[in-house]
């Protein structure tokens, strides 16, 4: 693969959009949990849940920083890296992203500040309220960004206007009810509550292991694995849900995913394993589960799921009828005051596939002087690298089962048999640690890298959508923002692990006090 | 749908044009403050309990403030997509600048006094002046060249090509552009700090503040001159449509006359630069007679008139091209479509009477002075 514009554009935003969603995750979690803690504290009165407030929310503070500074690339880099997709649209995607400032971002980058600094300017009720505001501003935040996403993934509730060259909105409703943007947002927000409860069920068996903060860890773990088995269960069952969204919006992504070569007849089969073999177009010591897949993905007995060969036979289809449309839309640009009605009907009849004459585009100035052996090519372009999305899906789903046991188990522990965690299980927490935040960027990967060729699916391929910059300026902003966030990286985790070994450290006289008033073993004092 | 319809699209697109000015206006007034406390920081404070008291003036708001630059990405992106697409793209490098030092500013605030290590402090004190410094430096240049027009044509397509380099960008109208927006933050900044602390940080910021609203009263005069003598405008050679569809290269526009003619055509618009001056006089006056509201309202006063002034000097143009003039982008042919600029504002109409009522709130919790003994006592707890 050698680096072009684009292939150095993609790197660039899957750099910072993986890395900025190193720290959403814990910021959509973490925030309800410690609202969660603090509702406790509020309606018990006791200080030991004061304490966990203010640690968690300490914690909560040096990730949600970060989210937020890498989060202002995100707001701007479609306009520098990705200008033709911004212009073509803008008019569309950018109203979410828009919103998501008004609404929800806002809200929660303006209590932040009273979180911290609020605890003896805010009666206890009132600061509970700013903490839930947070806490339900960053969930909002997701929800609109996840709307905007969805529509790069299905685009409903917009049109082609040949006067302005670009996607215009037809109906506000549609984009935002977009059966595909509302299942990814359950599913990652769910990913983000996973992300969360595995970091304070894992940071708090560390202190059990240690024998240190004994009260606040028990509690947290109690917290952690009911929220965490909550979340593990919704993520994997509306996982399944926008997977059968995923069925009638993106065939392709579905089929790469599942590397399904040829259509079987319904229901079809689940490959469990196998190595995709791209060039070869086939799937070497598969293991197949019958029916799974047609299960899954139509939720019937009957319906076929195409296969990538058929599909690739259709995306040809397209190109030609999308060739029509660009031809008749050239037609129209050349002279926007005479239409004649023939050439404005034979547009709208095929401007569905305009789409697909653009990815011609790579290939040859003028999309109709495309030879066969070009439209063959740009077909077969529609397949995603099926490697990849194969393997990446299913370390996801596997990882997902692991957080539905790990969960289940601690949530046992917690409930049924007391509080007595077995020490390898602690260490099991400890270790996972990292497992949600993995599981999390394979399934961005899987979304993203499975809706190549395109940025905007079957309207704007990915190759038309970059900016005219030179190899030199991107290459040069690659590599500063790798530097730049390596650095950052280092520091956030060097913080993190400082704090983390620091423990508690806020209210702990109070806190202590109340233990020895009610006769129990005290709270460990911070080292 | 048809309910969009209530209000036609030229006045949406008026409208719109507006709140693009209210949102960077919003963005100069509040993370304006932040970012001259940040310029000023390793100046009017020395000691490490001194910066402390500083960086703690704008601790608990800058979250906040900031959100004002990522809404404003974000309505740019929604109401003016091509002006999105072109901007962005087109000052990449000077983009990449603004970025990096805006990240550095939160990651600088939160991390900064959580260690003891001097060596650390200091490096992040510095990374604080960066963000605040660089930014407002910046944003004037961009402003420089937006007047003189910018080296960027639509390809039949609507493609944006960007013909200028990095480098063009700092041309000296420009700069001067930009000396004057990090002089009217400054004096900003230093303005919010004489509200917010006192004894030595606060005498301080009155002299450093002074010099800065000095500055901006000379420098806005000298660019408003440049401006009206050196710098060719402009404007539309044929008829236009003002509720036609968003594509640029449908106009005709000529590049050449002075901007200063939109004062003989509209001349209530000179009250914008007139509140400009009229507010960094106030400032200046306000720091040195100790009353310390008095001269924040004055410095906002002084943002909302020079901002304004550009907008309304250029109207209805938002980004000339210099490249290729018809390319320009202006109120009439570079907004969203007339539904989506409809849901917009009925979206804004909502939230923002809501952002403004719970921002001022929770400044009215934080009232008051920001002092040593405030960040000895919570230590622990403030930045």
């Amino acid at each position: 693969m050698e680096l072009d514009i684009v292939e150095l554009s993609r790197l660039q935003f899957a750099m910072t959009a993986m890395y900025h969603f190193l720290f959403v995750p814990l910021t959509l979690g973490l925030s309800v949990i410690v609202a969660i803690m603090e509702t406790v504290y509020v309606m018990t009165n006791r200080p030991i849940w004061r304490q966990m407030t203010k640690f968690w929310g300490t914690l909560f503070g040096i990730n949600f920083v970060l989210g937020v500074a890498t989060g202002i690339t995100m707001e701007f880099q479609f306009g520098m890296n990705w200008s033709y997709y911004s212009h073509y649209v803008g008019d569309v995607f950018g109203a979410p992203l828009a919103i998501e400032g008004l609404m929800a971002f806002f809200m929660e980058a303006t209590f932040v500040g009273l979180f911290f600094f609020g605890w003896d300017k805010l009666s206890k009720v009132a600061h509970l309220v700013v903490t839930w505001l947070v806490a339900i501003a960053s969930n909002f935040s997701a929800l609109w960004i996840l709307i905007g996403n969805g529509w790069m993934q299905n685009p409903v509730g917009a049109e082609f206007n040949p006067m302005t060259m670009r996607m215009e909105m037809t109906s506000f409703f549609e984009v935002m009810f977009n059966e595909v943007a509302q299942a990814k947002f359950v599913h990652t927000v769910s990913a983000g509550y996973v992300v969360a409860a595995f970091f304070v069920l894992g940071v708090s068996s560390w202190y059990l292991l240690k024998g240190r903060h004994i009260e606040l860890a028990r509690r947290s773990i109690a917290i952690a694995a009911s929220f965490g088995l909550a979340g593990a269960l919704s993520v994997v069952v509306l996982g399944d849900e926008s997977g059968y969204s995923v069925t009638h919006s993106q065939k392709m992504k579905l089929a790469a995913i599942e590397a399904m070569w040829e259509t079987e007849p319904a229901p079809a089969s689940f490959t469990a394993f196998g190595i995709p073999d791209t060039e070869a177009r086939e799937t070497k010591y598969a293991i197949h589960i019958p029916y799974v897949m047609g299960l899954i993905g139509t939720r019937s007995f009957d319906k076929e799921i195409p296969g990538i060969k058929e599909l690739v036979e259709q995306a040809e289809q397209r190109i030609r009828s999308g060739l029509i449309a660009y031809d008749a839309l050239m037609e129209i640009r050349a002279d926007v005051h005479n239409i004649a009605p023939e050439v404005r009907a034979r547009f709208e009849e095929h401007s569905a596939d305009l789409g697909f004459a653009f990815l011609l585009k790579r290939y040859v100035e003028d999309p109709r002087q495309a030879t066969e052996e070009q439209i063959q090519t740009a077909a077969n372009d529609t397949v995603p690298q099926v490697g990849p999305l194969f393997w990446a899906f299913r370390i996801m789903v596997g990882l997902g089962m692991l957080f539905i046991v790990t969960m289940a188990f601690f949530f046992w522990k917690a409930s049924v048999s007391g509080m007595q965690f077995p020490r390898w299980s602690l260490w099991l927490a400890v270790l996972l640690i990292p497992t949600p935040w993995i599981a999390a960027e394979m399934g961005w990967f899987v979304a993203e890298y499975g809706r190549q060729p395109w940025t905007v699916d079957g309207v704007l391929p990915t190759a038309l959508s970059v900016s005219q910059l030179s190899i030199g300026q991107v290459a040069l902003t690659l590599a500063g923002f790798t530097l730049f966030y390596s650095v950052l990286f280092v520091v956030e985790m060097g913080l993190m692990i400082k704090y983390i070994r620091k423990g508690p450290y806020l209210d702990t006289a109070e806190t202590e006090e109340w233990f020895e008033q009610r006769g129990r073993i005290a709270a460990q004092p911070a080292e | 749908m048809i309910i969009h319809e209530f209000i036609d699209f030229e006045t949406l697109r008026v409208i719109w044009w507006a709140l693009l000015g209210v949102l960077l206006i919003g963005f100069a007034m509040t993370d304006g403050f932040d970012m001259g406390v940040g310029a000023l920081l390793p100046f009017v404070a020395k000691t490490d309990l001194e910066r402390r008291v500083v960086i703690n003036t704008v601790g608990p708001v800058w979250e906040g403030n900031q959100v004002w630059f990522i809404l404003g990405g974000g309505s740019i992106f929604a109401a003016w997509p091509p002006l999105y697409a072109v901007s962005f793209s087109g000052f990449y490098l000077a983009m990449f600048v603004i970025l990096a030092a805006l990240i550095l500013r939160p990651v600088g605030f939160k991390f900064r006094s959580k260690r003891e290590d001097v060596r650390w402090r200091t490096t992040w004190d510095w990374c604080l002046f960066i963000g605040g410094a660089v930014p407002a430096l910046i944003f004037g240049v961009a402003v420089g060249n937006v007047l003189q027009g910018v080296p960027f044509r639509l390809t039949e397509i609507l493609m944006p090509i960007y013909e200028g380099s990095f480098f063009g960008l700092l041309n000296p109208f420009a700069l001067l552009c930009g000396l004057t927006s990090f002089a009217m933050l400054v004096m900003h900044g230093g303005a919010w700090l004489t509200l917010k602390t006192e004894g030595i940080v606060q005498s301080r910021a009155r002299v450093f503040g002074s010099f800065a609203a000095v500055a901006v009263i000379v420098l806005y005069a000298v660019a408003g001159i440049w401006l009206t003598y050196g710098v060719a405008a402009f404007s539309f050679a044929g008829p236009v449509v003002t509720d036609g569809p968003s594509n640029p290269l449908m106009s005709e526009v000529v590049h050449g006359g002075s901007w200063i003619a939109a004062y003989s055509e509209r001349p209530w618009i000179i009250i914008a630069p007139i509140l400009g001056f009229v507010g960094a006089i106030g400032a200046l006056l306000g720091m040195r007679v100790g009353k310390e509201g008095l001269t924040l309202i004055a410095s906002k006063l002084s943002i909302l008139g020079m901002i304004s002034s550009v907008g309304l000097t250029m109207f209805p143009f938002i980004l000339p091209s210099t490249a290729d003039p018809n390319s320009s982008l202006t109120v009439w042919d570079a907004s969203s479509s007339h539904l989506t600029l409809f849901v917009m504002l009925v979206v804004t109409l909502i939230f923002l009477p809501l952002i403004l009522a719970y921002t001022s709130w929770v400044y009215k919790v934080l009232w008051g002075k920001v002092t040593e003994k405030d960040v000895i006592e919570q230590s622990e707890t403030v930045y």
